[in-house]
């Protein structure tokens, strides 16, 4: 992977419905935060990437121009990447190449959506040409489609995946309560997702992600750099990214080859071989309860078809073997184009005892994922306590 | 900051760029054909697949696909899913409506577009979890009027 790189800070803006600020104030909440716990100024910064959904999602073509200010940038060089969902992940990869190249040893990723000032649906029907892959129901229907698939693949009977998605629901709300950041903090039974209303079958209301205000910024520093500057770094111990053909129906989606591949290569540089065993926490990228049962598996954390089993037995849940989402996940805090960026960050809190409330116990090494595009992209961080 | 008595306001904008996108030839002579109610896929000569909607080339071999077959307007369910929300530009008469991805007879993908099922009560959804399944048979219904584009296939109905 070239040089070691660490996350030395993190800072994430209260997510939720955020129209007291204007968009820069609202990623200036973020890198004002990510400065003080990284106890570093822009001055010992070498360069910034950005990342956020499209255009169409932000009101102006560049919104890193109307950040600018916000993001420090003036007089350094700037990279902006994006990848749909998936944009968080590959903000945060950007950073780490930057600085695993030689090229920088400070770099500041910052990530962020502010959907309550356009139309996210509207955008996700603009992200595809309009004349060949033209779906309908915008993005809930994407993923949707590839649940369906996934259990008519695995001959996974309609209750149980019910049952599995419930519980996958109900534990990231419970994580999103003991998060203060979270934008969703509700108390929500099994029963109350089972029976919410259909938004597109499987799916109902509860097994969606909402729409949300928020940003994420993270520090990264080479070693020598996060050795001198943090006393407790978040090593990256591995990544890995994968992306796909276009057409959605030119491959198996149940069995997602992006996300099995980005989490082979990223097991592979951490040294992982048991990743169920190995993982003391996931921030799996769950905007969909049974979108979450797919990549479970996906991601090696269980056998092809078993999720639910799993999920239902309580492999996943706080205080099972590998505690998934404990912040509230993708399920309670949506800013898509920062939800990948979100993940890595508090993959980086999990690691160095941080997250406060919903902290797992002991975590020393945490995997963070993010998918994006039409079924298209797969983007994964592997974090942990030592080097 | 100091307290302030007005509460923090929106400001309304909007942008629409209408555009003109090159189908090709390859497109265009896919959409000709649904003008006569066809559907037509192409035919990669060094993996042997056959793609709808037809390609240019082939994507994972990068030759250009340029044998053309006319395919089976039959297939069955990949995937569907029931919509039932309202979103941009979908108002509450317009919804529910199923989605699906429909493996087409001798095609070697599924097709995602145009692929609404319909030909049953929509609204009743016990009736569709009966009859709408991964695996059905579906076959193509044609609009009437056809204008060689994605909505000359009204939708896909399922054979008993
Ligand atoms: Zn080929």
């Amino acid at each position: 992977m070239g040089r070691a790189v660490a996350v030395i800070g993190t800072g994430q803006t209260k997510h939720g419905r955020r129209d007291d600020l204007s968009y820069p104030d609202l990623v200036r909440e973020a890198v004002k935060k990510v400065f003080e716990d990284a106890g570093i100024t822009p001055k010992d910064v070498d360069g910034v990437v950005y990342g956020s959904m499209p255009s169409m999602m932000e009101g102006m073509a560049y919104n890193h121009f109307y950040f600018a200010d916000a993001l420090r940038v003036v007089g350094k060089p700037l990279l902006r990447t994006e990848t749909c969902g998936s944009t968080g992940q590959s903000v945060a990869h950007t950073a780490i190449h930057w600085i695993a190249s030689g090229m920088a040893d400070v770099v500041l990723a910052v990530a962020s959506e502010k959907e309550h000032e356009g139309d996210a649906q509207a955008t996700m029907m603009t992200i595809l040409e309009p004349f060949l892959m033209v779906t309908i129901g915008g993005a809930p229907v994407a993923f949707s489609l590839q649940s369906r698939e996934w259990m008519g693949y695995y001959h996974i009977d309609d209750d149980k995946a019910r049952e599995a998605a419930s519980i996958v629901s109900v534990d990231s709300h419970d994580g999103g309560l003991k998060n203060p950041l979270a934008h969703i903090r509700v108390k929500l039974t099994k029963e109350d997702v089972s029976k919410a209303p259909i938004i597109t079958y499987p799916v109902r209301l509860y097994d969606v992600c909402p729409t949300s205000d928020g940003a994420c910024a993270v520090i990264f520093a080479s070693e020598e750099k996060a050795k001198k500057i943090c006393k407790k770094p978040a090593w990256v111990k591995g990544i890995g990214f994968r992306g796909e053909e276009y057409f959605i129906g030119d491959s198996n989606k149940a069995v997602w080859q992006s996300t099995i591949e980005a989490s082979k290569e990223a097991y592979k540089e951490a040294g992982i071989t048991n990743p169920l065993k190995e993982l003391d926490v996931a921030e799996v990228y769950n905007p969909f309860s049974y979108q979450e049962l797919m990549f479970l598996e996906c991601l090696g954390l269980c056998p092809p078809g078993e999720a639910p089993d799993y999920v239902i037995k309580g492999t996943f849940s706080p205080g099972g073997e590998l505690p998934c989402d404990p912040s509230g996940g993708v399920l309670c805090t949506n800013p898509i184009g920062a939800a990948g960026l979100i993940r890595v960050a508090e993959a980086a809190l999990q690691v160095t005892g941080k997250a406060g409330e919903h902290q797992v116990e002991g975590a020393k090494l945490a995997l963070s994922h993010a998918m994006g595009g039409a079924e298209q992209f797969n983007g994964i961080t592997i974090l942990g306590s030592e080097l | 900051m100091a307290e302030q008595k007005e509460k923090p306001r929106k400001v309304g904008a909007m942008g629409m760029v209408p555009y003109e996108m090159a189908l090709g030839p390859t497109w265009t002579k896919f959409f000709e054909g649904f003008k006569e109610k066809k559907i037509l896929g192409t035919k990669c000569k060094k993996c042997g697949r056959v793609l709808v909607p037809a390609r240019p080339f082939c994507p994972r071999c990068f030759e250009p696909m340029e044998e053309w077959v006319e395919v089976a307007q039959e297939g069955t369910i990949v995937t569907w899913s029931y919509v039932n929300y309202t979103y941009f530009g979908v108002t509450p008469d317009m919804i529910p409506v199923i989605g699906a991805i429909i493996k087409l007879d001798g095609v070697d993908c599924g097709t995602g577009m145009s692929t609404q099922i319909g030909g049953l009560d929509i609204k009743d959804f016990e009736l569709v979890t009966k009859k709408v399944k991964v695996g059905a048979r579906v076959k193509a219904v044609w609009r009437r009027k056809r204008q060689g584009n994605f909505r000359d296939i009204d939708y896909w109905k399922i054979i008993e």
